[in-house]
């Protein structure tokens, strides 16, 4: 049974990971806190996942390199399409 | 009222105007280039036959890209169907008296205080994107578009077809599976 004010490590951990994206309510915020307060474990987890967080947006870039097709690829690609114009 | 005027298609110029357009899209989502190569060209055959239903309202690559978008989404519903819906909880934490709380090994251990300072290491870069790469499929899309290319919320649900609920425990799960792995390999003393 969840309870409005206590949750247990498995709702933290979920409600922390939601948090990373700034996408966790008030509400949730508040629990997790709270349990935090309390809870050694999630506590350590929560500093991690912070870290964690921190190293994807460090080394984590959308792929500058554009993604081609080869000139091969390209041409069976169009013949596979001319043909079927018709 | 005013008509605009309308858009045309032209199929035989569609694999020199779109085709890398598309492909770029698409491998940004499924991470495997012959898987889509193929789906490009599905795209193309698909639009062949759905000519008659172009109004000439959107332009011709928008309208493309809305074909290629529902193809993504049919890969992607076919993993999640081959693999079970992403809704049951996973068995992180222990059943029973315990529910809810940390399994033993699951439980995060302490990390090395230097290396949790000194997270611009190129080689911790090289331990991340290995790292990613051992997550499932349908988590490393999820994750990526979250974190790399920044999508809302209700954008990848609406394109991978999933529920909110859905995506936040896929989000859970590759985040667990990614701090475990980095913990392994990077930040434990």
């Amino acid at each position: 049974m969840s309870n409005i004010i206590f949750i247990n490590c498995d709702e933290a951990t979920a409600i922390c990971n939601k948090n990373q994206y700034r996408e966790a309510s008030f509400w949730e915020k508040l629990k997790l806190g709270l349990h935090i307060f309390i809870c050694k474990k999630c506590r350590q987890f929560s500093k991690q996942n912070t870290i964690l967080t921190e190293v994807c947006n460090k080394h984590l870039h959308k792929c500058e390199d554009e993604h081609k097709l080869t000139k091969k690829q390209k041409e069976v690609l169009q013949t596979e399409v001319v043909k079927r114009v018709k | 009222m005013s008509e605009k005027p309308k858009h045309t298609l032209n199929p035989n110029n569609w694999v020199g105007a779109h085709s890398d357009y598309l492909f770029n899209y698409t491998i940004t989502r499924v991470d495997n280039s012959e898987l889509a190569k193929d789906i490009v060209q599905e795209t193309f055959f698909s639009g062949l036959k759905a000519q008659h239903n172009f109004r000439g309202q959107a332009s011709e690559r928008t309208w493309l890209i809305s074909i290629l978008k529902r193809k993504i989404i049919d890969h992607y519903r076919k993993i999640n169907s081959a693999k079970g819906k992403a809704e049951i909880r996973v068995n992180f934490y222990e059943d029973g008296d315990k529910k809810g709380t940390w399994l033993e090994e699951r439980v995060p251990k302490m990390w090395d205080n230097e290396a949790e300072k000194n997270i611009e290491n190129d080689e911790l870069k090289s331990a991340l994107d290995s790292c990613i790469k051992n997550l499932p499929e349908k988590y490393r899309i999820v994750f990526l578009m979250k974190n790399v290319q920044h999508y809302e919320t209700e954008e990848i649900c609406n394109e991978l077809g999933i529920t909110a609920s859905n995506l936040w425990v896929i989000i859970h799960r590759a985040r667990h599976q990614l701090r475990k792995c980095l913990e392994d390999n990077w930040f434990s003393k």
